[in-house]
């Protein structure tokens, strides 16, 4: 059932808070079925940017198209992973939470039951269909909220830092499922990360930004390596450090600011960077 | 070669047992044993203190004892509870039926908010003991005063209640609604109204606790039956020990309904997060 995904358009978009400007002049064009992570420290601006792909947010300035239709809200073709599980539904089980979406859309109960099992399926969750997402460890309810969005067959899927909240084990599966699940759905993915290694493990592309405010697309590393993909190669290890160079200086800077010095990896260094990745709360009202 | 990559956790399914659930394994007759003893002691003392005193003054537990079982026996305990019962069970019925919708309202719609807005500022602070004597006058002194009153009492604290959950609802459920496909009036359905029970049961607990403020005063002022006209009439007698015997079933008849209320919405709502 390869499908292939939609290409998404962001043309010189500007998105602002009031007088706070999150994102300045960002242009990027995503082929369809392409998997592109936003790599930065965290508060630059790439959940913003991830939000106005999504139709969360709206710019003051440009415009975002996907498959050629400007984005005015969300909308069902575009699916989002959040970072933290508090968006799955908690009161519903995980096959309730994962037929939510079809459930809205006014899809047959049948066409929907085979749907959600088999999203249940790829994600590896069939064994906790029943079960309410309070029960689920984190790394389970990460793959609930990707059989949710999957279930809506979107031909874009957003993910905003969505292993950032798991521990390190976790995080390394997760990455290898979600490297299959692409290859299975051909959905085109945007994926927000600040860790160098998952973007390596996981992008197509690999788009830096500088560190916000005033946020900019800074460069774009094509990334062919062969998949699935081992951080330890000698290719990989190249680009690792390339980028790391490239984007050193903002990682450098924001981590500094957080009383931390080194730039990547470390459980803790990761864990505090990851806790203020929702940059646009601000927007809220 | 295929190879497991799920964690122990999602393998087993196993995660850690609810800390707050285990606090409630503590031995029942442990607990049920120390409230006992308590109340017990209560007697105790009260017996001891109403020995300094007149019967008129203080009555003694026993003499209490005995008023119930004359109350018991001429059926007027038995009516008066079943009067104040009936009357606090429409009235915040009635009140949560109809707080729940406008609370919801009120947090989706913020004009109506808005405007709404003074009348609740102003009427927060206007007890429903100072509508008695309008509700008489308005209602007659018959069943619908009373049942107003209640529902006054319980219609707003239900609303405030469920109008505060409305406003507290994650942001992140909402757009992942919207992501998913939910128009505005599903996703108040779907997602915002199961988001907002425990709001609401705490709501309704507390309209509870008040109906029973209110409904004391209002039978005081005017009723023949209830069991504030039964404390009231007391008077008259010189029976205080029929105003403890009130006063105990007020008391007794309150726990019970939040007793019921906190078992059925714990057992039938656990899963939109209402534990008690």
């Amino acid at each position: 059932m390869n499908r292939s995904g939609s290409p998404v358009s962001v043309r010189d978009v500007d998105i602002r808070f009031d007088d706070f400007v999150a994102v300045r002049q960002a242009n990027l064009d995503i082929a369809g079925g392409e998997f592109v992570c936003l790599l930065g420290p965290s508060g630059c601006g790439k959940s913003t940017l991830l939000n106005a792909i999504a139709g969360f947010v709206k710019p003051v300035g440009g415009e975002v198209t996907c498959a050629g239709a400007r984005v005015t809200g969300p909308d069902v073709s575009r699916g989002v992973v959040f970072q933290s599980a508090e968006a799955l539904f908690p009161w519903l089980t995980v096959r309730q939470n994962v037929d939510f979406g079809p459930r809205m859309r006014g899809v047959g109960k049948a066409q929907r039951a085979s749907a959600v099992d088999r999203y249940l399926a790829m994600v590896g969750l069939s064994h906790s269909a029943d079960r309410f997402p309070g029960q689920l460890s984190g790394g389970m309810r990460q793959r609930a909220q990707l059989a949710r969005v999957l279930a809506n067959e979107p031909s874009v899927v957003l993910m905003d830092e969505p292993f950032g909240a798991l521990d390190a084990q976790t995080r390394l599966v997760m990455q290898v499922e979600l490297d299959r699940i692409w290859r299975e759905t051909g959905a085109t993915i945007v994926f927000v990360t600040h860790d160098i290694g998952e973007a390596i493990l996981l992008g197509d592309r690999i788009v830096t930004m500088t560190a916000g405010p005033s946020a900019a697309i800074k460069n774009v590393y094509p990334c062919d390596l062969p998949r699935p993909r081992d951080l330890t190669d000698p290719a990989s290890a190249a680009l690792f450090r390339q980028l790391r160079e490239d984007i050193g200086t903002e990682v450098a800077r924001t981590l500094r600011a957080q009383g931390l010095d080194d730039g990547h990896d470390g459980p803790d260094a990761r864990q505090a960077a990851g806790r203020p990745a929702d940059e646009d709360r601000r927007t809220r009202r | 070669m295929s190879v497991d990559v799920r964690t122990v956790a999602e393998r087993t399914g196993r995660t850690e047992p609810n800390p707050a659930r285990r606090r409630r394994n503590r031995p029942r007759l442990t607990r049920v044993g120390l409230s006992v003893l308590s109340v017990a002691l209560g007697i105790v003392i009260w017996d001891l203190v109403s020995r300094n005193y007149t019967a008129f003054f203080l009555p003694s537990p026993l003499l209490t004892w005995r008023g119930a079982v004359e109350l018991v026996q001429d059926g007027t305990l038995w009516s008066s509870v079943n009067a104040s019962s009936t009357r606090i069970l429409t009235g915040w019925g009635l009140g949560v039926v109809i707080g729940v919708p406008v609370g919801l309202l009120m947090g989706c719609v913020p004009w109506l908010r808005l405007m709404l807005d003074p009348y609740i500022q102003f009427f927060r602070f206007v007890p429903p003991i100072a509508f008695v004597t309008l509700a008489i006058i308005w209602l007659g002194p018959g069943e619908a005063s009373k049942v107003a009153l209640i529902f006054y009492t319980t219609v707003f604290i239900v609303a405030l209640n469920t109008l505060a959950g409305v406003l507290s609802v994650d942001e992140l459920r909402l757009r992942a609604a919207r992501a998913l496909g939910a128009s505005p009036v599903r996703t108040l359905v779907s997602v915002v109204l199961p988001s907002t029970v425990p709001h609401v049961v705490t709501g309704a607990r507390l309209a509870m606790g008040n109906s029973f403020l209110t409904i004391v005063s209002a039978e005081i002022v005017a009723a023949q039956s209830g069991l504030g006209s039964l404390i009231w009439t007391a008077r008259n007698y010189a029976k205080t020990e029929w105003v403890f015997v009130g006063i105990i079933a007020l008391g007794m008849l309150g726990y019970l309904f939040d007793w019921i209320l906190r078992m059925v919405s714990s057992r039938t709502l656990r899963r939109y997060g209402v534990t008690f």
